[in-house]
């Protein structure tokens, strides 16, 4: 029996309701009194000599207040790097500077080389329009393997070469890998491109920044998935504030997948110019801007080998892989081609020698980060096509050779540095086999056949890890950062629960799941639980919302910090009802003394705590509030099975997605319509990356596919309606919740079913095509069978 | 956008003398010129609406003629050219629902973008371009990309269609933009049958004359089955090589003929 309320309820999303009735407050409807608007004046060339910029003609015109360039930022902070990564010789990677303005060189297209403060949007652009820039184009560096070239033109003039970093990993285990890949009895080898991204979140970035003169405080408004992030590197790395100088607040956010986790120059720039020029200044990103400016995903190049013996169980995996930094490193570049990556290459199977090899590549291109999966997605995509390529080339069967290698003990420790506390992926296997009907392809694929088209069915795993993550090992791994959450749950003298989290919302459905929880705990109908979040003045320091955290590490402190309160709202209680604390008992909403009938309301307890009349002021302190700090013990590792079924049009290339079943291990679900819309968002997502969406830049360093008239973003058509299943649930044994995260499982999971579909519905055509890189255009599935 | 003057004249007469300024520039929907306008790729002195002119608005037919004022909406034409279903079908299938609301067949004909239905259709169908001066034939008008017969100042009031007596249009879409990757709109009539592409060459809209030839002999999927079309100007980009191309030339225009026949 489904529940109406609490944990495992689907109550709809409470937040929904402002979403949908344009009552929502997002960053740019925000406006400050006196509010200057600032255009950035970006570069059209992808790497050049900045000989000069002459502002003078621009000042003069009308409504403009002050124009910035580089000059005016010598002396303050580069937008900083929060992970180091460490080579496979033990050396730091390569990290240039990154100046809020351009100085000296321009590196990308949208390199900001200079900010107009004006009256009106208008008025600034004009403006910058009038800039003189006298640039000495250099060559562009934007192949990455032309970028390793000895004498490749350099991104950066001070640093030794174009490479950021050789990661191995593990690097010990890379000569045992080399020899069990020899002695193997087949090894499958796989060429493939994992493509660059444009993130797209329905709102753009914006940015407001104000001074107050008064008492010398700032505030940055801005679209960001992790305030509190913000407010630590911008004032600590680039302006020099301290955190109780700056506020930083972001409100209702638009989307982000990743995108907005990023510390940017324009954030910094209006912070620090609402100072300079005694106004606060807005920015409001465009979305010709967004698509140069926002940092993107992916852009991986891996070769992989996977090694079975003779009876097709997996003894070894390797991969190289170049990884595209862009120009400059985002906030936590390093990290994404690394330790996400390399840390999930096992996937779901138990492969004993993995040796995974990533070089990450500066070029002239916008800043490649994290981007939903960030890493994982990568990794996925390689293993779970290669495993494909192999059934082929061994004539078994794709779903059987899964099977004969999956994990099935656990704790089960990889060799690839992470410990899998619990799964059944044999159950979850079976789940997809049964909602998918992988039975009944064989007649759909006839049916298919009979109208003339390819029918294609592909199958796939995938595991994660989330809820990122124990700081301690973050920090061995090279973060710069703590990776816990933070709650306070304030009860108020009437009973009504506020939680002020570090997770921050920006589609989730927080504001809806965690009163769920709080709720639940206590005995109370959700509607007396409200979710603060986004504001660093108002919740303790927390680390964002990202890398599907928020649940299992958020919610775990909320869980803490509610059992705080409970346990002090019992000795409140049991001084009024003059039992012993051990014998008191919340049910429902009301504190009893085991045994008997006798009870008090939570109301009365919540009321006794702030009027303190009989009152156990010896023992504890008035008032009910208290405050919790969550570090996991580990990642969380939800996993899955995945199936899509295609339909190919033989005479034009064109895929057609005409079912798509996933079934998926998240543990305990607190809101099943909230996981089953996010499952539904991730596979849109990755079919958006299987099939149509691409970031193309030529020769030059220009970007081709820099609006939604080349960049293909997903429409409803493009998608079936999805099947999905999370009732495999193996709850996680080391957080409060027993959940997983189940944010990013369906872009993670879905873009190797969607190829591996395709070319089963060629193969099946009689086509021996056995790849076709992302994204799956007519005209790539056309040239590939025409080949 | 840059500043501009606005006019929204009530009568064709009007228009035309407000478009005599200098840089002055005709709206129609809008569907291109706006987004050029917030890019600042253009900076017109004055823009002249047409939608205010009512006499530039409506479709209506006589003798085998389907006329359709240049000022009317694609999804006006989708809903009311019934005596010629085909063109109806292609403009019911233009851009997105707000596009068709705006956009007009008189807009979409004088920008001549190489990838747009309208010009397929009128150069298959052998339309006459009437304009506030002269009639233009269809044959005549497109002179590639961007680029027709229209003078400065001269605006399309109207669009002649001799009804054909089967036709189809096939559009293979770019998967971003859902512009023509390719389409092909082909028409039979007594004369002959004309078969017009889009989005695929180089030199915009074009007539491919060998399936023209072929199809006027026998109206059938297997007189084009055998053609190829050459691949060297047709357009290659990010969406398609020039072989994808001239490949999808031909096998739009089979199914062109399979649906119309």
């Amino acid at each position: 029996m489904p529940k109406d309320s609490g944990i495992g309820a689907s109550p709809k999303r409470r937040e929904d309701v402002r979403f949908l009735s344009g009552t929502g407050n997002y960053t740019d409807d925000i406006n400050r009194p006196g509010q200057a608007y600032v255009h950035f004046l970006r570069s059209d060339v992808a790497h050049g000599r900045l000989n000069n910029v002459d502002t003078s003609a621009a000042a003069a015109m009308p409504g403009v207040v002050r124009i910035f360039t580089g000059a005016d930022f010598e002396g303050v902070g580069g937008l900083p790097c929060g992970w180091q990564v460490t080579d496979r010789f033990g050396e730091p990677m390569q990290e240039p500077a990154h100046p809020v303005l351009a100085q000296g060189k321009v590196r990308h297209v949208g390199d900001p080389i200079a900010a107009v403060v004006a009256e009106t949007p208008e008025q600034a652009r004009d403006a910058a329009e009038a800039i003189e820039v006298d640039i000495e184009d250099l060559p562009a560096v934007v192949n990455m393997k032309a970028a390793l070239a000895d004498d490749a033109t350099k991104v950066h003039d001070d640093l030794n070469s174009n490479l950021c970093y050789d990661w191995g990993f593990i690097e010990e285990n890379r000569d045992a890998v080399d020899a069990a890949i020899k002695g193997a009895a087949h090894v499958t080898t796989l060429e493939l491109v994992n493509q660059r991204m444009v993130a797209n979140p329905m709102e753009p970035r914006v940015a407001v920044g104000e001074f107050d003169r008064g008492t010398g405080d700032y505030t940055l408004f801005t679209t960001s998935q992790n305030p509190h992030v913000i407010r630590l590197l911008m004032g600590a790395f680039v302006l020099g504030i301290p955190e109780h100088k700056l506020r930083v607040v972001a409100p209702d956010v638009g989307g982000g997948f990743g995108t907005k986790i990023f510390h940017y120059a324009e954030e910094a720039f209006c912070t620090f110019a609402a100072k300079a020029v005694n106004r606060p200044v807005k920015w409001t990103s465009s979305r010709s801007e967004a698509f140069m400016s926002d940092a993107h995903g992916r852009d991986h190049v891996t070769r992989i080998e996977l090694a079975l013996d003779k009876d097709n169980n997996f003894v070894a995996i390797r991969t190289n892989t170049l990884a595209n930094m862009g120009a400059y490193l985002s906030t936590f570049a390093p990290s994404v081609p690394s330790y996400l990556h390399g840390t999930l290459m096992a996937g779901n199977y138990k492969t004993p020698n993995i040796y995974v090899n990533v070089r990450a590549v500066f070029t002239n291109t916008v800043p490649v980060d994290a981007y939903r999966g960030a890493g994982r997605p990568e990794a996925t995509f390689q293993l779970e096509r290669v495993i494909d390529k192999a059934a082929r080339e061994l004539n078994v069967d794709p779903i059987a050779l899964r099977r004969q290698n999956f994990v099935t003990e656990f704790p089960y420790a990889t060799p690839v540095a992470v410990e899998y506390d619990t799964g059944d992926y044999t159950a979850t296997m079976d789940k997809l086999e049964e909602i998918a009907d992988v039975a009944g392809f064989a007649e759909r694929r006839k049916k298919s056949e009979q109208a003339g088209k390819l029918r294609g069915l592909g199958v796939n795993c995938y595991i994660e890890a989330c809820g990122l993550a124990p700081s301690n090992l973050a920090g061995q791994l090279g973060a710069r950062a703590g990776l816990y959450e933070s709650a306070t749950v304030r009860v108020n003298a009437t009973g009504g629960l506020v939680v002020m989290t570090g997770s921050h919302s920006h589609g989730q459905g927080h504001e809806t799941a965690f009163p769920q929880v709080v709720a639940e705990m206590i005995g109370l109908d959700e509607s007396m639980v409200e979710v603060v979040h986004g504001d660093t003045a108002t919740s303790p320091m927390g680390m964002g919302t990202y890398g599907s955290r928020s649940l299992a590490v958020g919610g775990s402190a909320i869980v803490r910090a509610t059992e705080k309160i409970i346990n002090k709202a019992k000795k409140i209680a049991a001084h009024l009802l003059e039992a012993a604390e051990a014998d008191i008992e919340l049910k429902d909403g009301a504190f009893s003394v085991a045994g008997t009938d006798k009870s008090v309301a939570w109301g009365d307890v919540t009321l006794a705590a702030y009027v303190p009349h009989n009152y156990p002021l010896d023992d504890i302190e008035p008032g009910l509030e208290e405050t919790a700090f969550y570090d996991p013990a580990n990642f969380t590792y939800p996993a899955g099975a995945y199936a899509c079924e295609v339909e190919v049009d033989p005479e034009t290339g064109k895929v057609t997605i005409e079912r798509f079943s996933a079934a998926d291990d998240f543990g305990n679900i607190v809101n099943p319509m909230i996981v089953s819309g996010q499952v539904h968002g991730g596979i849109g997502q990755g079919i958006g990356q299987a099939l149509l969406e691409q970031c193309v830049y030529d020769d030059d360093g220009q970007l081709l596919s820099a609006s939604y008239m080349d960049y293909a973003m997903p429409r409803a058509d493009d998608v079936p309606f999805y099947s999905v299943d999370h009732s495999c649930g193996t709850p996680c044994t080391h957080n409060p919740l027993g959940v997983k995260g189940c944010g990013e499982a369906g872009a993670i999971g879905s873009p190797p079913a969607v190829v591996n579909a395709v070319i089963d519905a060629l193969q099946s055509g009689g086509k021996a095509v056995d790849h076709i890189d992302m994204p799956m255009s007519p005209a790539r599935v056309w040239a590939a069978m025409n080949a | 956008m840059y500043a501009f003057e606005f006019d929204r004249p009530a009568t064709v007469a009007e228009a035309v003398a407000a478009l005599a300024a200098e840089d002055a520039q005709a709206l129609a929907g809008g569907q291109t010129l706006i987004p050029t306008l917030k890019q600042r790729l253009a900076s017109p002195s004055r823009l002249v609406s047409l939608s205010g002119i009512a006499d530039m608005k409506g479709v209506s037919t006589k003798d085998g003629v389907l006329t359709i004022g240049g000022g009317t909406s694609h999804a006006r034409v989708a809903a009311e050219a019934e005596a010629y279903p085909a063109l109806a079908a292609m403009a019911g299938r233009i851009g997105d629902p707000a596009v068709r609301n705006r956009g007009t067949i008189g807009g979409s004909l004088a920008n001549n973008d190489p990838a747009a239905d309208y010009p397929a259709a009128a150069l298959a169908s052998g339309a006459t371009i009437v304009t506030d001066r002269r009639e233009i034939a269809a044959d005549d008008y497109f002179q590639g990309l961007f680029t027709t017969a229209l003078e400065e100042g001269e605006l399309i009031t109207a669009v002649r269609f001799p009804v054909p007596q089967a036709a189809n249009y096939q559009k293979f879409e770019q998967p971003a933009s859902r512009f023509a990757l390719t389409g092909v709109f082909v028409a039979q009539t007594a004369d002959g049958v004309r078969v017009a592409v889009t989005g695929a060459s180089e030199d915009g809209v074009f007539r491919w004359k060998d399936a023209e030839a072929a199809l006027s002999e026998d109206f059938s999927e297997g007189a084009v089955k055998d053609l190829t079309i050459a691949p060297d100007s047709m357009i290659a980009d990010l969406h398609g090589s020039k072989q994808y191309r001239a490949h999808l030339v031909k096998t739009m225009t089979v199914r062109a003929v399979r649906a119309a026949s």
